[in-house]
């Protein structure tokens, strides 16, 4: 009774959001999702995804990205709450009755049909028959540039090609709503990192929806318009790529999204929207003050590694950290070093190569960064 | 199982006698092979642990269903293990005219003359007989039948009969209940004519027919009611009595069968063979079998040596075969194959 | 993306330069498999092989009488043969019994004329005592020594090898003139009971496909642990006894049985129906006792059909049970076949279970076979029977692989 009671408070307060966002094409209203009746694998899920927008569900594996795919795609219903596809509710519509596209992470290639029959597989459901079905595979396998291979079976293909194939297949009956389950998943790295960008032309060629699942951040990055991060079956922030490198909403977003260095430290005040924090050691660093930054209290600082630079000089300065290196790595384009800075974790720094530093283990060096380059986020 | 556990105990035991030989007594062993269950029981108590307390001859057993295939291999290959095998009749017959068993020395044996007609061969030396007959459930039929041609009578006893699936006996029984006479059955039915007229005797009856193939299923059916009557084995019918049942045996136009020993051409030890044979058809010996298993002795001397209240279910008992005959394993060898092919179409017709 | 292979024109020898590159390795893979070709030489060759041998094998009368036979080459067929023959005959009949060997050219020739194994035997007794001339003393001890038949079939037996028995087996025979005609109505069994084999067998087939292919989709999409408690089920049956399974139908089927209890209960029959030995309970019993056969080849190639297969055909519009037709099910055909042939192969050897649950006309080929080995030793028949059934198994299996292809078959 009271999980009814506290799930239905929880859409009142997923409504505001989602109503807002007028041009939404599926919403996710106060979605909640369990297998044993006991935990949520997705819990109180509130998302709208715009019509021709590219969104990435992404997150570490059992984060609920996939549960939350397969209710959309009608495989799985939700325990709590409603999806809306186009402003219809559609938790009792059957997958055949979503015209969802949906490519599946091993592609899912019917091999008792050639490519052709694959690709024509929807066409039949849909009352297209002939030559007008016959124009609609042609030009489906052209566009992923499989137009040849139409009387292959899918064993005979490569894996890019069959992926290639699932893509057709899931387009050729015009959907407005892609799906994909990390499709790239099987590929090696030049070939998904080749695919990505065509899928993502696609998209944008057909001005199609897609929701997009994936636990590889670079793909996400790379692909969409937006992302939502999951963990624990909850959306930890759902924002362009750009802003979530940028301004990361909390410590999970933070170390998932790229790379980051993690410093607890204790706010002391705040001055003109600069909060002032002392390290351990008396080191003195200061970052904007978001408005949510209590003026004093435990917190954590979030600096990305390529925002240090080496600080030469020797008078003490605003963000400055120094230490003992304890890792030096070349790797071409820049220098990676960890420098032990009196902290939990070793500071983890990437120095552009050009400036030809002679650095060496056990050297000591001073590291700083601008305010505007530290994150204040809560501990 | 018990023929597994008598077989390890057996090669044990055999085993045991390699390391007894080289032991101060050497012990002397017979190979013996009969039908196992009931039957190898009563000669094992009637026979065998008297011969191995009076000669010291140990006795190692191994059971069979009847198969000569079985025996055939075992000569064909070369390594004749057996000293004496228990057959029946047509096996005997059949096993004699493919050279699978020594010509008996009846000299070794005794009077030939002594034993019932057909139970002493060239080849064979007769121990038994049993007879196929008509049996009944008296718990569940008052006035049941009293002679075979009762098995052709479906107005007076209507229900299922049940029949061996095999021609053997059925041949004969329909042309008794046709009316031959006991000593021209097989005359007739050496003629085209007479396996005519069997036939069409059998088909007044052929769909009240629930066919056997088991000499075990034969009481089964009974049992169960599945029939209301049915030919068998006298045995299967005496030994199921012995469990409470209140079958009833109809001794008229029984057909006699017998067991025979037989020595495997290439035995080892034929004179151990003999001793055994010799001892085995001793009239006290050979009486002391019916104790155990209701199958009559085959020699003259021996019937007499039986108890009467034994006798009584004895087919070889002069009030149990006044009109029985005997299966003759000749007529049946020269027509078994033309006469089971046209059975089976029969069947199927 | 993956380039596609190469297909510039090769230098000249590079097959052979392969092979030979190749050679030390396929020969230690082939040096790995003798000990099972040698296995499958001794038990499965070497016994089809002699199968074959005893099938058109014809020892009897050539050693038995073999002067008889070569003064046999001179008669011209017409008429009684002269003196020469019945003269080689006495010899021959009297080396015979001396050996105790007549009795077997008597059963060698009581296949061809029923009847002539006890005359055989009798002409062998007297043959010490017979005095020339010879024709005259046999015709006169039994008139059939006169008869031309007998003596033309005892030249055709003389010859090393028979078509008789693969004859019989087809219901055909020879006549004395060498024709081969249809055998006498009554004699003819053997084309139906394969036919009635082969029907059985058919029927087992669909019924075990009908009753355990859900039961091999219930086992594919149960999880792991109600799966394996459903193997065990499965598997249970066949750790007992074949004989021990049919008796236990013979208790279930007999007129006062269990089932007929059920039915008088249940009141769908007012009297108890016949269902033990009929065909009836000879399909429901090898239906039984072949379901496990069918279901686990079907199972396991279930088991490896992705579930987003389905998942897919409903998402690109497909209907439940259209994504199972169109999808599921083709993708199980190779499992389905696999199975199928391996129920119907077995099922065609059947024989306990048709005796003693089946009706007189429920009795298979191997029925047949099994009292021709057993009881009967006529090995060649046996054989010959062993030989029709092989081909007629083989031939379906041939026109199965043309019209299904070889890759449809597979067990998981």
């Amino acid at each position: 009774m009271s999980a009814v009671a506290s799930a239905s408070f929880r859409v009142r307060v997923g409504d505001a959001d989602a109503i807002m966002d007028a041009t939404s094409f599926v919403r996710f209203e106060g979605v909640r999702k369990s297998y044993d009746g006991k935990q949520f694998v997705v819990d109180d899920l509130n998302l709208a995804v715009r019509k021709g927008e590219f969104l990435t569900m992404l997150g570490p594996s059992g984060s609920g990205k996939t549960t939350s795919l397969m209710m959309l795609g009608g495989f799985e219903a939700p325990t709590f709450g409603h999806i809306f596809l186009d402003d219809e509710p559609v938790e009792r519509l059957p997958p055949e009755k979503r015209n969802i596209g949906f490519v599946f992470q091993n592609y899912a290639l019917f091999p008792h049909m050639t490519v052709a029959e694959n690709v024509a597989f929807p066409l039949r459901y849909r009352g297209i028959k002939g030559r007008a079905a016959a124009g609609r595979i042609a030009k489906a396998l052209a566009m992923v540039h499989l137009g040849h291979l139409g009387e292959r079976k899918p064993s005979q293909l490569s894996g890019g090609q069959q992926q290639r194939v699932a893509l057709a297949r899931a387009l050729v009956f015009d959907p407005t709503l892609v799906l994909m389950d990390e499709p790239l998943g099987a590929l090696d790295k030049q070939l998904r990192e080749h695919m990505q960008v065509e899928i993502k032309q696609l998209q944008r060629m057909l001005g199609i929806t897609m929701v997009y699942v994936t636990h590889d951040q670079g793909e996400a990055l790379t692909m969409s318009d937006r992302i939502a991060v999951f963990n624990d079956g909850r959306i930890q922030q759902l924002a362009t790529p750009e802003v979530l490198y940028e301004q990361p909403a909390n410590r999970f977003v933070a170390g998932f999204i790229g790379e980051n260095n993690l410093i607890p430290a204790h706010v002391t005040r705040i001055e003109n929207g600069t909060a002032v924090m002392a390290l351990g050691d008396g080191t003195i660093l200061r970052a904007p003050a978001a408005t949510a930054t209590r003026s004093s209290g435990a917190s954590t600082l979030a600096i990305r590694p390529e925002r240090f630079f080496v600080d030469t000089g020797d008078t003490p300065e605003t963000n400055r950290l120094s230490g003992t290196v304890s890792e030096l790595f070349y790797l071409g384009d820049h220098l990676r070093i960890a420098v032990d800075v009196g902290a939990e974790k070793p500071i983890v720094a990437r120095i552009p190569a050009l400036q030809r530093l002679p650095l060496a283990c056990g050297d000591t060096i001073a590291l700083r960064c601008h305010v505007h380059d530290c994150r204040l986020l809560e501990a | 199982m018990m023929f597994r556990q008598r077989l390890l105990v057996a090669s044990f035991l055999s085993g045991m006698s390699v390391v007894a030989g080289t032991a101060a007594r050497a012990e002397t062993t017979l190979s013996l092979m009969s039908f196992g269950g009931a039957y190898q029981e009563a000669q094992r108590k009637a026979v065998f642990e008297s011969y191995t307390a009076k000669t010291g001859t140990k006795i190692i057993e191994q059971e069979y269903g009847g198969e000569i295939a079985k025996i055939k291999a075992m000569v064909d290959t070369g390594n004749t293990t057996l000293d004496v095998i228990d057959v029946d009749a047509p096996t005997a017959s059949q096993g004699c005219d493919e050279g699978l068993f020594e010509t008996i020395d009846w000299s070794r044996i005794g009077d030939r003359s002594n034993w019932i007609k057909g139970t002493a061969t060239d080849c064979a030396v007769g121990t038994i007989v049993y007879a196929t007959i008509v049996a009944y459930d008296a718990a569940k039929m008052k006035n049941g039948p009293t002679k075979m041609a009762d098995l052709f009578d479906t107005a007076r006893f209507p229900g299922k009969r049940g029949l061996f699936k095999s021609p053997y006996g059925n041949m004969e029984f329909a042309l008794l209940a046709d009316g031959v006479p006991v000593g021209d059955v097989y005359k007739v039915l050496g003629t085209p004519e007479g396996i005519d007229r069997a036939f069409k005797k059998l088909g007044t009856i052929k769909k009240d027919v629930v066919w056997w193939d088991a000499g075990a299923q034969a009481p089964q059916l009974l049992a169960s009611g599945e029939v209301v009557m049915t030919t068998a084995w006298n045995g299967r019918i005496y030994n199921a009595n012995k469990e409470g049942r209140q079958f009833k045996i109809v001794w008229d136009h029984e057909m006699l069968d017998s067991n025979l020993w037989v020595i495997p051409k290439g035995a080892k030890n034929p004179q151990a063979s003999y001793d055994f044979i010799k001892f085995y058809v001793q009239p006290e010996i050979l009486s002391k079998v019916s104790k155990y298993i209701p199958y009559g002795p085959v020699t003259q001397s021996a019937v007499a040596d039986v108890a009467p209240d034994i006798a009584e279910n004895l087919p070889t008992t002069p009030k149990n075969m006044t009109n029985s005959f005997t299966l003759d394993v000749n007529f049946w060898a020269d027509h078994a194959d033309e006469i089971r092919k046209r059975f089976t179409t029969w069947l199927a017709q | 993306m993956t380039p596609d292979l190469p297909t510039r024109s090769q230098p000249a020898g590079l097959d052979r330069a392969v092979r030979k590159a190749n050679r030390p390795a396929s020969r230690a893979s082939f040096s790995l498999a003798i000990p099972l070709l040698l296995f499958l030489l001794v038990t499965f060759v070497v016994p089809i092989v002699s199968l074959f041998a005893k099938a058109v094998d014809n020892p009897e009368t050539r050693s038995v009488l073999p002067a008889t036979v070569a003064a046999l080459d001179a008669w011209p067929g017409a008429g009684a043969p002269d003196e020469a023959v019945f003269a080689a005959f006495a010899r021959d009949l009297a080396r015979a019994a001396s050996g105790r060997t007549a009795a077997g050219l008597g059963k060698r020739l009581n296949y061809e004329i029923p009847g002539m194994r006890s005359r055989v035997i009798t002409a062998a007794r007297s043959a010490g005592v017979v005095q020339a001339p010879f024709k005259a003393a046999f015709i006169k001890l039994d008139p059939v020594w006169g008869d031309p038949i007998v003596w033309a079939t005892i030249k055709r037996d003389g010859r090393r090898l028979t078509p008789s028995y693969l004859l019989a087996a087809a219901d055909l025979r020879q006549t004395a003139d060498g024709a081969i005609v249809p055998a006498p109505a009554d004699q003819r069994i053997f084309l139906g009971i394969l036919g009635r084999t082969l029907f059985i067998a058919g029927l087992v087939t669909v019924l075990t496909l009908v009753l355990g292919y859900p039961v091999a989709y219930a086992l594919a999409l149960a999880p792991p642990l109600l799966a394996s408690v459903m193997m065990l089920c499965i598997l249970l049956p066949l750790w007992t006894s074949l004989l021990v399974r049919t008796t236990a139908w013979v208790v279930l089927l007999q007129t006062n049985g269990v089932v007929n209890d059920v039915i008088l209960a249940l009141g769908l029959s007012s009297e108890r129906l016949q269902l033990i030995f009929t065909r009836f309970g000879t399909v429901a019993a090898m239906t039984h006792i072949q379901l496990p056969f069918t279901i686990l080849p079907i199972a396991s190639v279930m088991r490896t059909i992705p579930a987003a297969h389905m998942r897919a055909a409903r998402s690109l519009g497909a209907p439940p049970a259209a994504a199972f037709w169109q999808v599921y099910a083709p993708q199980t055909l190779p499992g389905v076949m696999a199975g199928g042939l391996i129920t119907f192969i077995l099922s065609l050897g059947y024989y306990i279970t048709p005796a003693l649950v089946g009706g007189p006309n429920d009795q298979m080929i191997s029925n047949f076979i099994s009292i021709y080995i057993n009881s009967e030793l006529n090995w060649g028949l046996a054989s010959a029977l062993g030989v029709v059934l092989l081909v007629v198994t083989l031939g379906i299996y041939g026109v199965f692989l043309r019209v299904v292809g070889a890759d449809k078959l597979r067990l998981g």
